[in-house]
């Protein structure tokens, strides 16, 4: 990409990247949660690509290391609803008791679920990009 | 309630735009254009969780669409000349609009009218029966927690699907035989 596109990008990734993990911090506060923030952070790591290539954003962070995370996000989720069947039931809320409504902890498990959700969209939409972009790649090579 | 339908006419003149191009980049911001205007009815509707998550997952479909079309010509596209198909659509249409006629003779009722008992409980028990102050959030991520984990089961497989049939290996294995596969 050109100059100008890489000094923008430098300039505004780290504010895309903090917005999508405000936006998933306060799932539970304000409009959002897990799947939109986990896309804005996706869409952040999809701009590094866009901008400066694969091999700077595969050093930040690859697709291994993405398909890693989405399944970690996806057993942290797991996990969450099975935790519930100890005190009530799945998906019980299992800590809501603390924590007053409105502040950044409370609302119990709503919060490391959105987190979970974050780490399966994020790594998940980021994944399916490299897919693309990779195979692109290979047929622009294949033609020249 | 106006400016709802200017939006909905906005969207179909998109969606007609977008099917009818030659272009394909063209078609693409014509799909984006979609996307943008049901992100802007569902803020007009009060629903801004829904609206954000449309306006991002917009962005992140028509990026992708435009890495995925851009400097590819794909010549192929369905000729207009099919007059079966066109019948065919305009008969549906018809049956679906003289279906509903039927169905509803007073016509629909006002848009969230007959609320469900279950949709008064969730606003009025969310704040203390979770603590979550989003009360979308409250339902998605509590009440119907199973609804997100289907969710984000149907993510997974559509991951490793892409994953499954866009992987290198496959493509570089199939490269003497690549002219069959067009």
């Amino acid at each position: 990409m050109t100059l100008i596109v890489r000094t923008v990008t430098r300039l505004t990734i780290g504010l895309i990247l903090l917005y999508g993990l405000y936006i998933v911090l306060h799932g539970h506060l304000t409009p959002g949660g897990g799947f939109a923030g986990g896309v804005i952070v996706a869409l952040s790591f999809i701009n590094l690509t866009l901008a400066f290539g694969g091999k700077t954003s595969a050093g930040v962070f690859s697709g291994e290391s993405a398909h890693l995370v989405e399944a970690l996000g996806a057993i942290m989720f797991l996990a969450l609803a099975l935790l519930g069947l100890q005190w009530g039931g799945f998906f019980d809320n299992f800590i809501h008791a603390d924590g007053e409504p409105g502040m950044l902890v409370s609302a119990g498990i709503i919060p490391l679920a959105n987190i979970a959700i974050l780490l399966k969209v994020g790594a998940g939409i980021f994944s399916i990009f490299l897919a693309l972009i990779v195979v692109q790649n290979f047929e622009e090579g294949d033609r020249q | 309630m106006i400016e709802l339908y200017v939006l909905l006419g906005l969207m179909i003149a998109g969606a007609v735009i977008a099917v009818e191009v030659k272009d394909l980049l063209s078609a693409v911001i014509a799909v984006g254009v979609v996307g943008l205007a049901l992100s802007i009815a569902f803020l007009l509707l009060r629903a801004p969780d829904v609206a954000i998550t449309q306006i991002v997952v917009e962005i992140a479909a028509v990026i992708l669409l435009i890495r995925a079309t851009l400097n590819r010509d794909i010549s192929s596209r369905p000729s207009a000349g099919r007059p079966f198909g066109a019948v065919m659509g305009l008969a549906f249409l018809g049956l679906g609009v003289l279906a509903s006629l039927t169905a509803f003779p007073e016509g629909l009722s006002p848009f969230g009218s007959p609320l469900m008992t279950v949709s008064a409980f969730y606003p009025a028990d969310a704040m203390s029966g979770t603590g979550a102050t989003n009360v979308v959030s409250a339902v998605i991520l509590d009440y119907r927690g199973y609804d997100t984990l289907g969710e984000a089961t149907v993510l997974f497989t559509a991951v490793v699907g892409v994953l499954a049939v866009m992987r290198a290996t496959g493509r570089r294995d199939a490269e003497g035989s690549g002219e069959s596969h067009g």
